[in-house]
């Protein structure tokens, strides 16, 4: 498939600190790119590097085979980009935020207003297009960004943890838009935390963590290889325990599982040989904790994920959400 | 085309967002009628209106739009809309200047309110009516990129405003709207030539009395170089610490 955006070494220093170390990868052409990876990894650097937000420290970038890290500027026209918090005009209406928006784009007035009402109609906002969007719920908000960086219909959507603290059917409603653009061919790079929206929406996904990506594969491959490893998740009552020393404890008597907190009270155990389910269970129960349910699950993207960052996928929603 | 219609509409939103907000129209209204009471208390009796014009007029203008753009733009930096600005396929260039025309619209209505003032009511002479305009345009451009470089400075909306003030009450002080440059103590005197006020004044106290102090063509040249100075300075510290 032919890339729409190729990123050779690039690299962001801040002083002493390297946030992005030496990262290639491309996006293709109509798919959707996922960037995956807890707080910190580095992913809204990079975002910020490709939208021109930030100073490249080392690096190049090709958009269409042509080196544009010197002219970002001129690439920001064929870009839409929704960055983590909603950045529109409070006292402007929604309808205002939408012209504006495309005027940005020098798209003259009876088109813009005609795509802002086009654009409120698809994300279900027209009745709230002449309200303020400091009246706007958070979901409301996080829509119409949305819709804002559409206005001037750009080839590739740059989209950074676009459901990240808004509710559930929001979520829901914003993942199909995201679906049905890519479907009308608009490349995406996302970048979230939700291991399951990348799994439900990526074609591709890159692993990033301290500034490296760490894997690269479509999100099938990444499955298929976690797939040959046994998965079992342990379900017990909630207890105060602590966490850390009772892994470690797991991992000294059990060398051959890799155990890990799925959840407050869920442990999850990962083996590429068959799972005796039993002295696991004993060993937990030695150690004060009543098992409620331990079953056989389907390997997902988060099990990848888990494996090969070796991050807890709870705590990283956690920080991210308090964030 | 595209440049022209982006230009026109950060001008126009700002201009209505900001600019012609009723606490903004009023503040130009009552600003200078505020500073005339001030001098016919301290006078105590009726002045002559052509030792205050000038003064009045740069205040105003002065006052009104280094605090603008200063508090808007820190304002839209703190709420993460001016990073919608700088994601649009505008040079920076573009829109800095599209950000200070409104501030400079503002400053330069907020002048007119003292000169009718003046001419109308109190029958001020005004020796030279172009040379004030030019004198009004270019003092509200070099005030309004000095209010743009408090902006890139300031991180929030209250540091905008102390850092306006800090310079702003020197500088009236400095620039020989009340004390005439040649009474300044000769060792405070190169603190006022370093001063774009200073140049604006003169230009000010000239057109309306001819009871200036510099050469005019001095002044509108070294304020003209202040104007070129101010904007690029500007856009080298937007790129330098906004897109770091």
């Amino acid at each position: 498939m032919e890339s729409i955006i190729e990123v050779k070494n690039l690299t962001k220093k801040y002083g002493n600190l390297t946030a992005v170390d030496n990262i290639a990868f491309s996006i293709n052409n109509g798919e959707i790119f996922g960037f995956l990876g807890p707080n910190a990894a580095g992913k809204t650097t990079t975002i910020n590097m490709l939208i021109g937000m930030a100073k490249i420290t080392a690096g190049r970038i090709f958009y269409k085979n042509n080196d544009i890290t010197e002219k970002i500027k001129k690439f920001q026209a064929f870009i839409g980009v929704v960055p983590d918090e909603s950045n529109l005009y409070e006292e402007l209406t929604g309808f205002e935020n939408l012209c504006f928006c495309a005027s940005l784009y020098g798209i003259n007035r009876p088109k813009r207003e005609a795509k802002a009402k086009q654009l409120l109609e698809i994300f279900q906002l027209s009745d709230a297009a002449n309200r303020r969007f400091k009246s706007y719920s958070k979901g409301m908000k996080r829509k119409l960004t949305i819709a804002a960086s559409l206005v001037h219909e750009p080839e590739i959507l740059f989209l950074d943890e676009p459901t990240t603290g808004i509710d559930v059917a929001s979520s829901r409603q914003i993942r199909s838009l995201i679906k049905k653009l890519n479907d009308g061919g608009m490349t995406v790079f996302l970048t979230t935390h939700y291991i399951e929206e990348a799994e439900r929406l990526c074609n591709r996904i890159a692993f990033i963590n301290k500034g490296k990506i760490i894997k690269m594969d479509t999100v099938e491959k990444f499955i298929d290889d976690i797939s040959q490893s046994n998965v079992i998740e342990v379900l017990f009552e909630p207890t105060p325990i602590d966490k850390d020393f009772l892994l470690e404890k797991l991992n000294l008597s059990f060398p051959e599982l890799e155990c890990s907190f799925k959840a407050e009270n869920t442990i999850k155990v990962i083996s590429k040989a068959k799972i005796d389910v039993s002295p696991v269970v004993s060993f937990l129960s030695s150690n004060g904790i009543y098992i409620l349910e331990a079953k056989l699950i389907r390997a997902t993207l988060e099990d990848a994920f888990v494996k090969l960052t070796g991050i807890e996928i709870d705590a990283m929603k956690k920080e991210k959400e308090k964030k | 085309m595209k440049s022209a219609i982006a230009f026109w509409n950060i001008l126009l939103k700002d201009m209505k967002n900001y600019y012609l907000k009723p606490p903004n129209i009023s503040w130009g209204i009552i600003f200078p009628f505020a500073w005339m009471l001030m001098f016919f208390f301290r006078s105590g009796k009726a002045f002559q209106i052509e030792e205050i014009f000038a003064g009045i007029v740069a205040m105003s203008i002065l006052f009104g739009t280094t605090s603008m753009l200063a508090v808007t733009i820190t304002f839209e930096r703190k709420g993460r809309s001016f990073d919608r600005l700088l994601l649009a396929p505008i040079s920076t260039e573009l829109l800095v200047f599209s950000k200070i025309s409104g501030a400079v619209i503002f400053g330069i209505i907020n002048s007119f309110i003292p000169i009718l003032v003046s001419v109308l009511y109190f029958k001020s002479p005004v020796a030279d009516w172009y040379l004030l305009f030019v004198g009004i345009i270019l003092l509200s451009i070099v005030s309004t990129l000095l209010g743009l470089s408090i902006a890139v400075s300031a991180k929030e909306v209250f540091e905008a405003q102390t850092f306006s003030n800090f310079f702003r009450f020197p500088m009236i002080f400095l620039c020989g709207l009340f004390i005439p440059l040649a009474s300044l103590p000769i060792y405070i005197r190169p603190l006022s030539y370093i001063l774009p006020v200073t140049y604006g004044v003169d230009i000010l106290k000239y057109s309306i009395s001819k009871a200036n102090h510099l050469y005019i063509w001095l002044d509108i040249i070294v304020l003209i170089i202040f104007c070129v100075g101010l904007f690029y300075f500007s856009i080298f510290n937007i790129r330098k610490k906004w897109i770091v």
